[in-house]
C-alpha cells in the first residue's frame, strides 16, 4: 500500500459515490414499485420530491467521476517514479492487474451516469414522467458498478508496493524488481490512421445525418449511438498509436496520459473534452431514440436525441480537427 | 376558465390523525370577475385556494385550466403554469425583508429567464400604476402596510397572469386602505384578468366590486350566489 | 440557452445578495471553511516544496554511489578499491569522496563534515552552510574550534558561507581541505568514505550498478533513481499521515457544513417558501443553492490556498514547521521554490469542497422540497 493524499482522495470519492447510490437503492425500490403519478396521495408527492434528490445525487456521482478519473490518471503519472521501468502513468497503472481495469470501470461509470442524465432531462419534459420507473430501475443497477469501482481502485492501491530502498543491508538493489510494462501495447500507425478516420468519420457523418433528420429516424439514432461508441474506441486506439507519437515527437511513446501534462502544454484536454463530451452525447442520443415510441415523447424524444447528435458531431469533428492539427503541426516523420 | 370536479383534499394520509379538509367540491370560476370565497375558520378556503392556484395537488378529483386538466401534473409542470397564469397576494404580504420593493417585484420574473432590464422595466411600469414609483428602491420593511400590499400586487402581476389569488388580503388592513385595494380589485378584474379571493370580511364580501361568492362549510361547498345584477 | 443563462445570472444575484444579507453565518461559514482549505493547503504545498527541493538537489548528485559493506554495515572504502573497478562502459567520472558526521557538544547538533572535489579549500580554512553561520553566529573571517574525537581541540578561520538556497541539504554543511579532515577524524590515508560514479545515459545506470556487484562483491551500490523513490514515497507518507490526522478537522467541517446547511433560519425559510409560492420550481431552489455552494466553495479554496501559498513560501512554513520537520535539530529556513501542481489542487478540492457537497446534498434538497403553499399558513 502506498499512503498518499491523492489516494485517500480518489478512495474518498470512490466511497462516496458508492455510499450515495447505495443510500439512494432502497428508495429506488421504493419508486419503482409505487410509483403512480395519477394519485395526488401523499405517498406520491414524497416521492415525486424524492426525484429530485435522486437526480442531484447522480449528477454529483458524474461529475465525480470526471474529477477522479482525472486525479487517477494524475496520481498514477507522480507514482510513477516509485515503479522501477515505469516512465509514466501507464507504467504505474501496469504495476499491478487492477489499474486499467479500475480506470475502465470509472470511465464506464461515467458514461453510464451521463446516459442516466440525459434520460432524467428528457423525462423531466413530458409532463407524465413517463420513464421515471426505467429511471430507477438503471439506477439500481449503478450501485453495484460503484462498488466494482471501488473494489478495483482498493485492490489496485493496496497492491502497490514501491520498489524503495527499505533496508540497510544486503543486495537490496533493484534488480529482482519486477519491471513493469511502461508502454500500451499500439496498433501500426498506418492501419490505425485509417481506423481512426473511417471509424470518427462515420460517426460524424451518421450524427450529422441524425440532426439533420430532426432525430426522427429510430435506426439512424441506433447506429449515432453505435458508431460513438466505435469512435471513442477508435479514437482512444489512434490517440496511442499515432496521434500521441506526433505530440510528443518520439516514435515509440505510445502514452495516452502524457499529453495531459504541463511539459506537452496540456493539449490532452483539447482532445479528451471534446472526445468525451461527443461520444457521450452519442451515446445518449441512440439511447434517447428508443424512447420515441411512448406516446407523450413522441416529439420531446426524437428532439432531445437530434440535439445531442448535433452536440456528438460537433464534439466528434472537433476532436478530428484538433488532432489532425496536431499531426500536421509535428515534427515527426512517421509515415514516409 | 377553471373548473373543479369533486375535489378532495386530505392531510396526514393514512395516519391516524388523517383529515380530510374538502370533502368533494364542484365549482366553476368564470373568467374576468372577483369571486370571493367566504365561510368558517376551518372550512377550507385556504385548502380550496390552494388548489384552485396550483401550490397543491388534490388528493383526488379533477382541475380543469381552460379546458386542460392539470389536477395530475407534476410540480414541475405545475409550477410552470402557476408562473405564468397565477398571481398571488398574502396575507402577510410575505415580501422577502432586505430587498428593495423593486427587487421584491421581479423575484417572480427571475425563473423565467426574463433579461433583468424587461423585468425592471414591467415594474417600474406597475409601481407607476400603483403610485408608488417614489418608493421603488425602499426596503420592503420600511414600507407602510398599505404601500406593502401594493408592492405585492405589483409582484403579482409581474408575469402579466390571467387569474389573480389572494389570501385574506385585508385581514392587516383599516377598511379605507381595505376599500382602496377592491378598487384596485376591480380595476384588474375589468381590465380582463380574473380575481379569486378568499375573505370573511363583510366589507368585502358585501362589497359590491364581487361578482360572485362562494360559500364554504365543513369541506364542502353549500352556496354560490352571483351578487352583481347586471355583468358587464 | 439565452434564457437559462440569464436565469442562472438572475440565480447567482440573487444568492449574492441573500449571502450579504446574512453577513454573520456567511462569514462564519467562509471563515471555518477557509480555515480547513488553509490547514490542508499549508501541508501539501509544504510537503510537495519539501520533495521538489530533495529532488532538486538530488539532481546535482552522482547517479551511482558505491558504498562497502562489513558484516552489514557501512565500512571504509581501502586504499585500491577504486583501481579495480577499472574502467566500466558508460561511467563518465569515478571519484573517492570524504565526509562524515560531527557532533558539536555546544549545540547538541549534528553536522556533516566534507571534503568538496569540484574546490579545494586552502588548508585551515572552512566554508559553513547557513545554519552554523546563524547558529554559533559566524561570519567570514571569525576562527571556530572544534574538539575532534582524539580530544585534540582544531581552530579553522571561516573562509566563507554557502548560499541559502536549497538550505535544505547545505544548512549544516562544513567544507574543509583533504589534509584537514584526514587529520580531524584520523582517518587513514588512501581510504574513502565512499565511492561517487557519474553515468551518462540513464538507461545505462543499472547496468552499471550490476557490473559493480559482480567486480565487488562486498559493496552496495546505491542509485539516484532509487533515492529519489525512496523520498518521493518517505514525503508522501508524512503527507499522508498529516492528512490522517487531518480527517477528524475534514469530518467536522463536515458536520459543521451539514448543520449550516440543514439549521435554515426561520427567515430563510420563510424565504425559499415565499420563493416556491410565486413560481420558483423545486429545480430552480436547488440551482440558487448550488450557486450559493459555488460562490462559498470557490471564495473558501481561493482565499484558502493564496494564504496557504503565503505562509509556506513567505514566512516559510511557520505556523506548522516545529510538527512537520522535526527530525532536525538546526531548522534549516530554507526560501522553498514556489510550485502549484494540478494533482494536489484536484486533491484539496477533493478534501475540502466534496465533504462541503456531499454534507448540504440532503440540507438542500430539504429546504428546496417545501411546499409551496406554507407560506399560506401563518
Ligand atoms: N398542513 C396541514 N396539516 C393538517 N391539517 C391541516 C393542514 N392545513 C390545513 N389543515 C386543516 O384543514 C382545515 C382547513 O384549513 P384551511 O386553512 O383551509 O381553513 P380556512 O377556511 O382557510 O380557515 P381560516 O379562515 O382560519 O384561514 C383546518 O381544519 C386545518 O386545521
Ligand atoms: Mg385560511
Amino acid at each position: 500500500m502506498i499512503f498518499q493524499p491523492a489516494i485517500i482522495a480518489l478512495l474518498l470519492a470512490a466511497g462516496l459515490s458508492l455510499a450515495m447510490l447505495a443510500t439512494a437503492s432502497p428508495f429506488a425500490v421504493q419508486l419503482i414499485r409505487h410509483w403512480d403519478l395519477g394519485s395526488g396521495s401523499e405517498r406520491q408527492l414524497r416521492l415525486e420530491r424524492l426525484t429530485y434528490l435522486f437526480s442531484m445525487m447522480v449528477a454529483l456521482v458524474c461529475g465525480l467521476q470526471v474529477l477522479s478519473t482525472l486525479l487517477f490518471v494524475f496520481n498514477a503519472d507522480k507514482m510513477s517514479v516509485m515503479f522501477v521501468g515505469a516512465m509514466c502513468a501507464v507504467g504505474a497503472l501496469n504495476a499491478n492487474a487492477y489499474g486499467f481495469p479500475a480506470l475502465y470501470a470509472q470511465l464506464a461509470l461515467f458514461f453510464f451516469a451521463s446516459t442516466w442524465l440525459a434520460i432524467n432531462r428528457l423525462d423531466n419534459q413530458a409532463r407524465d414522467y413517463p420513464l421515471t420507473r426505467l429511471k430507477y430501475v438503471l439506477l439500481l443497477a449503478y450501485a453495484p458498478l460503484a462498488a466494482l469501482v471501488l473494489y478495483l481502485q482498493f485492490n489496485y492501491f493496496i497492491r502497490l508496493e514501491a520498489d524503495v530502498i527499505t533496508s540497510c543491508c544486503g543486495s537490496m538493489f533493484s534488480e529482482e524488481a519486477d519491471t513493469v510494462a511502461s508502454e500500451v501495447s499500439a496498433m501500426a500507425p498506418r492501419q490505425a490512421i485509417a481506423l481512426f478516420y473511417a471509424g470518427l468519420g462515420a460517426a460524424v457523418l451518421l450524427a450529422l445525418w441524425h440532426w439533420r433528420g430532426a432525430g426522427r429516424r429510430v435506426w439512424s439514432g441506433l447506429a449515432v449511438g453505435a458508431s460513438s461508441v466505435v469512435a471513442f474506441f477508435a479514437a482512444l486506439m489512434g490517440i496511442v498509436a499515432f496521434v500521441s507519437l506526433y505530440i510528443y515527437e518520439h516514435p515509440h511513446h505510445h502514452c495516452p496520459f502524457c499529453i495531459l501534462k504541463p511539459e506537452y502544454d496540456y493539449q490532452g484536454y483539447l482532445l479528451y473534452i471534446p472526445l468525451f463530451a461527443a461520444a457521450a452525447a452519442g451515446l445518449a442520443a441512440g439511447v434517447l431514440t428508443l424512447f420515441a415510441r411512448r406516446p407523450s415523447l413522441a416529439t420531446l424524444a426524437p428532439q432531445a436525441s437530434a440535439r445531442l447528435a448535433g452536440i456528438a458531431a460537433a464534439g466528434f469533428a472537433l476532436f478530428l480537427v484538433v488532432a489532425s492539427f496536431m499531426v500536421l503541426s509535428s515534427n515527426l516523420i512517421l509515415l514516409e | 376558465m377553471l373548473e373543479l370536479a369533486n375535489i378532495r383534499k386530505a392531510f396526514n394520509q393514512g395516519q391516524h390523525n388523517e383529515y380530510w379538509a374538502l370533502k368533494g367540491i364542484d365549482l366553476e370560476i368564470p373568467p374576468a370577475r372577483v369571486n370571493v370565497l367566504k365561510g368558517p375558520s376551518g372550512s377550507g378556503k385556504t385548502t380550496l385556494l390552494t388548489i384552485l392556484g396550483c401550490l397543491a395537488r388534490p388528493t383526488e378529483g379533477r382541475v380543469r385550466l381552460k379546458g386542460e386538466d392539470i389536477s395530475g401534473l407534476p410540480e414541475r409542470f405545475l409550477t410552470e403554469i402557476r408562473r405564468s397564469t397565477f398571481g398571488f397576494i398574502f396575507q402577510q404580504f410575505n415580501l422577502v425583508r432586505g430587498l428593495s420593493a423593486i427587487e421584491n417585484i421581479i423575484l417572480p420574473g427571475y425563473p423565467t429567464g426574463t433579461p433583468r432590464a424587461r423585468l425592471v422595466e414591467r415594474a417600474e411600469a406597475l409601481l407607476a400604476d400603483m403610485q408608488l414609483s417614489h418608493r421603488r428602491d425602499a426596503k420592503v420593511e420600511w414600507l407602510s402596510g398599505g404601500e406593502q400590499q401594493r408592492v405585492a400586487i405589483c409582484r403579482a402581476l409581474i408575469n402579466d397572469p390571467e387569474i389573480l389569488v389572494a389570501d385574506e388580503p385585508t385581514a392587516n388592513l383599516d377598511s379605507k386602505l381595505s376599500a382602496e385595494f377592491l378598487a384596485i380589485l376591480r380595476r384588474l378584474a375589468e381590465a380582463g384578468r380574473t380575481v379569486i379571493l378568499t375573505s370573511h370580511d363583510p366589507l368585502v364580501v358585501e362589497s359590491e366590486v364581487v361578482d360572485r361568492v362562494y360559500s364554504l362549510r365543513d369541506g364542502r361547498l353549500i352556496e354560490v350566489v352571483d351578487t352583481r345584477r347586471a355583468w358587464p | 440557452m439565452n434564457r437559462w443563462i440569464e436565469k442562472q445570472r438572475h440565480l447567482i444575484d440573487f444568492t449574492a445578495s441573500s449571502l450579504a444579507r446574512r453577513k454573520g453565518k456567511s462569514l462564519g461559514l467562509l471563515v471555518v471553511y477557509t480555515l480547513l482549505v488553509f490547514v490542508l493547503a499549508s501541508v501539501s504545498l509544504y510537503t510537495h516544496a519539501l520533495r521538489n527541493e530533495a529532488t532538486r538537489v538530488l539532481a546535482g548528485t552522482p547517479e551511482v554511489v558505491l558504498q562497502r559493506l562489513i558484516a552489514g554495515r557501512h565500512d571504509l572504502i581501502p586504499p585500491g578499491y577504486i583501481e579495480k573497478i577499472g574502467r566500466v562502459r558508460g561511467v563518465q567520472k569515478i571519484e573517492g569522496r570524504l565526509w562524515g558526521y560531527y557532533y558539536d557538544s555546544v549545540l547538541k547538533a549534528n553536522y556533516t563534515f566534507m571534503v568538496p572535489n569540484d574546490r579545494r579549500i586552502p588548508e585551515g580554512e572552512i566554508v559553513v552552510g547557513p545554519a552554523l553561520e546563524r547558529s554559533r553566529g559566524l561570519a567570514e573571517g571569525n576562527g571556530i574550534s572544534f574538539r575532534a574525537y582524539s580530544g585534540e581541540l582544531h581552530t579553522f578561520i571561516v573562509s566563507e558561507v554557502l548560499a541559502h538556497e536549497s538550505e535544505l541539504v547545505n544548512a549544516d554543511l562544513v567544507l574543509m581541505s583533504e589534509p584537514d579532515f584526514r587529520r580531524f577524524f584520523a582517518y587513514p590515508d588512501g581510504h574513502y568514505t565512499d565511492i561517487a560514479l557519474w553515468v551518462a545515459n540513464p538507461q545505462e545506470v543499472r547496468n552499471v550498478g550490476l557490473k559493480l556487484i559482480n567486480a565487488l562483491p562486498d559493496s552496495r551500490p546505491i542509485l539516484r533513481e532509487e533515492v529519489l523513490r525512496t523520498y518521493a514515497s518517505i514525503f508522501d507518507w508524512r503527507e499522508g499521515m498529516m492528512l490522517a490526522l487531518l480527517s477528524a478537522a475534514i469530518l467536522a467541517f463536515g458536520i459543521f457544513a451539514w448543520e449550516k446547511a440543514a439549521g435554515l433560519s426561520a427567515e430563510e425559510k420563510r424565504e425559499i417558501g415565499i420563493l416556491k409560492a410565486i413560481g420558483w420550481e423545486t429545480g430552480d431552489v436547488i440551482a440558487m443553492k448550488f450557486w450559493e455552494g459555488f460562490l462559498v466553495s470557490l471564495l473558501a479554496f481561493l482565499l484558502g490556498y493564496v494564504i496557504a501559498y503565503i505562509h509556506v513560501f513567505h514566512f516559510e512554513f511557520a505556523l506548522f514547521a516545529p510538527v512537520l520537520q522535526g527530525w532536525a535539530v538546526l531548522y534549516p529556513s530554507f526560501a522553498l521554490t514556489p510550485k502549484i501542481d494540478g494533482l494536489q489542487v484536484a486533491t484539496l478540492f477533493v478534501f475540502s469542497v466534496l465533504p462541503y457537497t456531499a454534507a448540504t446534498l440532503v440540507p438542500i434538497w430539504r429546504a428546496a422540497t417545501t411546499d409551496p403553499d406554507t407560506v399560506m399558513r401563518g
